[in-house]
Parts: structure tokens; sequence; C-alpha cells
């Protein structure tokens, strides 16, 4: 077969190119598709529309920064090309917008495409095409696994390491209580649900005594709360979104439930859950969290939430600042200049990769203090960190130390 | 909606009285639009191949919506639970006990058509309306079915399941992409000749005959039931197929992808591409597919509304679909002929 022969003049040129363009490239620039000398082209998706439309604020929010960052002059001179397409959280439209992106626009790479079900769907086409499905908007905890797929990159903590947290928290101040469990039928709470029991190991089938789900076409969840407290339980998790949430924090309270209450921190928003909710309900719940939230009256004077406002005051005027969305969007989009500043001009889809993946200390203004991302080619799960936190008054105040809990796909 | 429904269901005879040639294309119009489905793709991007393959599968689920609605005269908002029926079929088998692709479509055909069968025993007593109403329940329930806990170990739940795509057989040199688009379309004519030789048959006449008048068509001696529950298993079992082969070619499947939102696509591609005339499915499902794109192009952030207007512009202009602009280019050229 003459295709043998070809590999092997092929190899053969490429040693011949690499020799001649090895000393001379040095201080030369490197691109693969999407990339040149004034522009770095980046595709996104997002569900502008459908059931999940409520999360698009983070793909508007990328844009809006980006449109700062070429406002400033670029990233080592070069202008970033955001271009985000709409797949209405539909897995066949996300594979299609991908392959759009991919082939058809032919980006540098895809960034901060959110849910998961949509990049499960392209996970597998990404890898073997070998473009960078960098830092993906999931919390599952499946995207940190460099081995198999060592072009898809994940953001922030996992579920699963959340839970972990809470899990650890009750086995040593609470070792003999009895839980009750309140999670969303889909991915998301089941997610959730596993890190818990995971965590609680062999004591999981004793200390949990009710667990129930919901789904998210339930118009309320009361009668699970009544359920759930009929259980005689004193420690209630919460896996809840914010609409759900809001509702089991004021029924409980209702009915005169008080147990120790463990709320996701899906839900922690105090803008979106807890005032709706009513703060009387809510004092004592603990949750976590890594990102400031932009409602909580502790960060009024941060420099890191006034940088951030003077931001959406200049670019994106009309975004809702109780949206913890808002902050997402800003957060992982400095994340990823920070990715491209140190790739400097070498704009490969190797050398995107390597610098994702050798991010250390990264500590944004977004951040609770002390909260690092960390990378290495053996960890793509940049935020594995936590702090504890409990509501009183109207604001969360934060307890114990920043916990790590990094958890493998 | 409902003003909408109502609206298709009271015109249903008078619209859909589509003597059994009017539905099909004549020869020589077959034959370039044959020519030109398998010349594209020597001449695009992969990507776009890929866009083709899924102008196919829709085609094909439209086309099966279109043998019910537009042959026997009923309604179904539940062809996307037939659709995700058929591509769990694919994908579990495949990924699960290692069942070749090809041999996955005649399998969940023949699960889809007694799937499609059994629920249209109960179904066939509701009409109109009201057997849309049940068929929509259908759908809605679906992606939560697939979600149930003890499916898990075959379904993956919520997760989904990641399907490996097939390469070209025989060494052909060919993409994978490519392989899958000829594979597509070989099944999607197949199974376009078969629809049209159906339709021409005995009991394509009897699907009629319930249509056009139920009670003529009993006086006439036609098990109005059989034949209702036959259309409805038919229409099922090539829904079937299409989900297969979009699972094949998606590469994944999840609960998320076969939502209610599916089937108003498959019902509104069938209404653009005109009831009755099966031709008409690729037009409608070409819809479908590259519409929104373009919706969204003109306006991110209004890409729904401009959706509509679109839509509503079809509905207005040209009320049959795209039956009524191939009769139009019909007549214009016949004139032209004349001269």
């Amino acid at each position: 077969m003459p295709a043998f022969d070809w590999r092997w003049g092929a190899l053969a040129a490429a040693l011949a190119m690499a020799a001649a363009t090895s000393t001379a490239s040095f201080a030369q620039s490197k691109y693969d598709t999407g990339a040149t000398d004034t522009e770095i082209k980046i595709g996104n998706i997002m569900p502008y529309s459908g059931p999940a439309s409520a999360y698009g604020v983070i793909g508007r929010t990328e844009a809006a920064y980006f449109d700062k960052i070429n406002a400033e002059g670029g990233i080592n001179g070069r202008k970033i090309n955001f271009i985000s397409y709409d797949d209405g959280y539909s897995p066949p439209k996300t594979v299609e917008q991908a392959r759009k992106l991919v082939e058809s626009d032919e980006v540098l790479f895809i960034f901060n495409s959110l849910g998961t079900p949509p990049n499960s769907a392209i996970q597998k086409y990404m890898n073997s095409k070998k473009v960078p499905q960098l830092f993906v908007a999931t919390g599952a905890t499946k995207w940190n696994d460099p081995k198999e797929f060592p072009w898809t990159m994940g953001w922030q903590p996992s579920y699963q390491s959340e839970s972990h947290i809470y899990a650890k928290y009750i086995l040593k101040n609470r070792p003999n209580g009895k839980i009750a469990i309140l999670y969303q039928n889909d991915d998301y709470g089941k997610d959730y649900l596993k890190g818990f029991k995971d965590e609680l190991g062999a004591k999981a089938a004793s200390m949990i005594v009710a667990e129930e789900s919901y789904e998210t076409t339930e118009p309320t969840i009361d009668t699970h709360i009544v359920t759930l407290k009929a259980s005689g339980a004193d420690i209630f998790f919460n896996i809840t979104t914010p609409k759900f949430a809001a509702q089991a924090i004021r029924k409980a309270a209702e009915i005169g439930w008080k147990p120790e209450h463990f709320l996701n921190n899906v839900s922690a928003s105090i803008g979106s859950v807890i005032r709706p909710a009513g703060f009387d309900a809510a004092q004592g719940i603990i949750s976590s969290a890594y990102l400031k939230d932009p409602t909580d009256p502790q960060w009024k004077d941060d420099p890191g939430m006034k940088g951030w406002n003077a931001f959406l005051d200049k670019y994106y005027p009309d975004a809702d600042r109780t949206d913890l969305s808002v902050m997402f969007g800003y957060t992982v989009a400095q994340g990823l200049v920070h990715v491209l500043k140190n790739c400097g001009n070498d704009l490969t889809r190797v050398n995107v990769m390597k610098q994702a993946a050798s991010i250390k200390d990264l500590s944004l203004p977004g951040f609770l203090p002390g909260i690092t991302a960390n990378t290495s080619a053996t960890d793509f799960a940049p935020l594995a960190q936590l702090q504890l936190m409990r509501f009183k008054g109207q604001t969360w105040e934060r307890f114990g130390d920043v916990i790590s809990s990094d958890v493998g796909g | 909606m409902s003003a909408a429904v109502e609206e298709v269901v009271t015109e249903a005879p008078a619209v859909e009285a589509v003597p059994k040639r009017a539905m099909t294309l004549g020869t020589g119009t077959s034959l370039v639009v044959l020519a030109l489905l398998i010349l594209a793709p020597l001449v695009v991007k992969n990507f776009v191949i890929f866009q083709l393959t899924m102008l196919l599968v829709y085609g094909l689920a439209v086309l099966a919506l279109n043998i019910l609605t537009g042959g026997s005269g009923q309604f179904s908002l539940g062809q996307s639970a037939f659709y995700a029926v058929g591509a769990y079929t694919s994908a579990v088998l495949m990924e699960q006990y290692n069942v070749n692709y090809a041999l996955t479509l005649p399998i969940s055909g023949i699960l889809c058509f007694a799937v499609g069968f059994l629920f249209g025993q109960p179904a066939l007593r509701l009409s109109g309306v009201y057997l849309a109403l049940a068929t929509f329940a259908l759908a809605t329930a679906m992606p939560q079915l697939l979600k149930l806990n003890f499916l898990e170990p075959w379904t993956g739940g919520v997760q989904g399941l990641v399907v490996t795509k097939p390469d070209a057989p025989f060494g052909l040199p060919m993409s994978q992409d490519m392989w899958l688009y000829y594979f597509t379309l070989a099944i999607t004519i197949a199974i376009y000749v078969g629809a049209v030789n159906l339709l021409r048959s005995r009991s394509g006449r009897a699907f009629m005959a319930i249509r056009d008048n139920e009670i003529a068509a009993s006086a006439m001696g036609i098990d109005v039931a059989l034949y209702k529950t036959l259309a409805f298993g038919v229409s099922a079992g090539i829904t079937g197929i299409a989900g297969s082969l979009g699972a094949i070619v998606v590469q994944f499947v999840a609960p998320d992808s076969y939502t209610i939102g599916l089937a108003i696509q498959l019902f509104l591609g069938m209404v653009v591409g005109g009831v009755g005339w099966l031709p008409g499915s690729i037009v409608g499902a070409a819809f479908i597919i590259f519409v929104p794109n373009m919706a969204e192009n003109i306006s991110k952030g209004l890409s729904g509304a401009v959706f509509g207007v679109l839509l509503f512009l079809v509905i207005f202009v040209v009320p049959h679909g795209a039956r009524q602009v191939a009769i139009f280019c019909q007549q214009t050229v016949a004139k032209f002929r004349k001269r």
C-alpha cells in the first residue's frame, strides 16, 4: 500500500521542517486554526432559549467582558472574536452548533458551554477532533478526567465535592443526627446525593431517615417538606434550585420544622432565595460558596465588587446585579483571559490545554478570600475549594477554613 | 395552540382530500432530487454533510407523521416518544450489547411498531383533538420514563448514553460523516419508496377512505379500528428508525433530547411541508433545522420571536406549505412549455 510509504514520507518531511524551523521559530508565533496575529476566535454554546434560558446571561456577560478586553487592546495584541450560539439546552442541537463552531467558523476552542447533557453530547466529538472544550459550565464531577478526555476541563467546584464538605461536617458535629434529603430528580440532584452518600459511607443507611425527590414541573414542593418533617429528622439537606429552595425554607418555617438546614450552593443567593423566603425563616441555614454574592451587603466596599460594578456600568448596563450567574460569567471569563495571556504567542490547541492545566494559585476578584484556582496535568478541576457559611441577620457569615475536596471523574 | 389545532382539525377533510398521485413527485423531478442528494456531499464540508444527514433523519420522522396525518387523518403530538424509543433502542443495543448499528434499525423499527400499535389500541377510540391530547401525554411522559431508576443500568439515566460512530465498511475511502449520510440516504429512499407504495396499495386506500369519511369507509367494509391502529404502528415504526439514525448521527442520547419540543417541531415540519404531500417532509425538515439558525443570525435575543414571525409568514402566504409552492412552480413551467 502506498499509504505506508506516504506516512514515512510525511514523517520525514515533518522532521526536516522541525529541524529547519527549530532555530528560527523561537521568537515566532505558532498558531492553530482560529488564531492569527490579530485575532483569537473562541466558540461558545449557551441556552439562550428553552428551559434553561435563565443561564443565557452567562454568555452575555462573557461577551461583554471580552468587549472590555478588546477595548483595552486585546490579549497580547490580539482581539477576541467571541462566537456564541444558542442550543436551547437540547443535546442534538449542541452537537450541531459545536460542529458549526469547529468546522465552519473554525474556532480555536470552545469555552464555557453550558449544561451537563449538552456537554456530554459533544465531549467525545471534541476529544476526537482534539479541540479544547474548556471550562465547561456545569458542576458535574465527570469533567475532571484528563486520562480519558484530555481536551475537556471543568471550572466550578463539582456538586460531589460540595456534598462531601457537608457530609464531613455532619459526621464531625452531628454523628448521631437523623438526616432528611430533598433533591431535584435530575443529573444535578443525583450528583449531589451520590457525593453525600459516598462520604457518609457505611453510616448513610442508618443516618438518612427520609429521601424525597421532586420534578421541576411541580408547582410547589410543600407536600415533600411535610413528609420529611414527619420522618422525625433533625438534619435537612436541601438540594434544590432557587425557586424550590425558597419554597422549602418558607414551608419548613411555616410548619415549625427546625432541623439543622444545609442548603446547596446553587441556591445560596440572598437576592433570589433568602429574601423571597424571608430572613426570619432562613436564620441558621448552612451553605457554602466560592464566589462573592453581589447581594450580600458585606461586599459593598470590596474592591473586587467595585471592579465588577464598574465593568457592568460600562459594558453591560442592563445586567441583573442580583443574579449570581453574572458574577459567574465575569469570573470564568477572567480565568480564560489568564490562560490566554500565559499562552503568549503559542496559540496552538495543545498549548491552550497545557496552560489551562498549569494554573497555580490563581485568585480572581470575584472569589471569596482564600479561594484559588489550581490545575495540573492530572487535576482538571480548577476550583475545588469552598467555605462553609451560616446565615445570620441579613448576610452570610463564613466560618471555618477554606476546605478543598477534589473528586475525580 | 388550541385554536391552531382546531383549525387544522376542522379544515382537515377539505384540505387533505389529496388524490394519491398528488401525494408524490413525478419521475423526472424525483430523479433530479435524487441526483442532488447523492452528489451534494461530494462538494461540501463535513459539517454541512452532518446537517444534511440530520435533514434526512428529521425528514423521515416528518414523513412518518405525514403518513399518519396526511394518510389516515389522525393527529399525533407524541412522535417524539417513538423517536426516543427508537434512539434509545439503538443506543442501548450498540453500547451495552455490542450489536452492529445497522442491525439495530430493524429492531427499533419493529419495537416502535409494536409500541405504536399497542398505544393505538386504546387511543383509536379518540379522534381529532382528543387523540392529539392523548399522544401529547405520551410525549410529556417519555423523558421522565427514560430517567426511571430501574432503567438506569441500560439508559444511563439523566446522564444519557454516548454512542460510538461507525466507520465506513470495507475500507471505503470516505469520512464517517459521508458514510453515515449515504447510509441514511439509502434507508430514507427505501422507506420513502415503501411509503409511496403503501399509500398506493389497498391499505393506503383504506387509510385515505378513513381520512375522508370514517362512516363511509366502514360501510364499504373497511375495518376502521384495525387500519387506524395499523397507520399508527407504521408511523411509529418509521419514527423509531428515524430516532435510531438520529442517535447514531448525533452520537448521544439523553432524555432532554426528546422533549415535547421535538414533537412540536415534527408537527410543524409536516404543516410547513404540506400535510399529505410526502416529498414535503424534506422541505419541512429543512424548515425546522435551518430556520431557527437563520432566526438566531437575525437577532440572538429575540430568536424565538423571529422564528415565530417567519413561521407566521409561511402559514399566511402559503397555508398549504411546500405543496402549494410546488404546484405553483409546476403550473408556471407548464405555461412556458405551451408557448
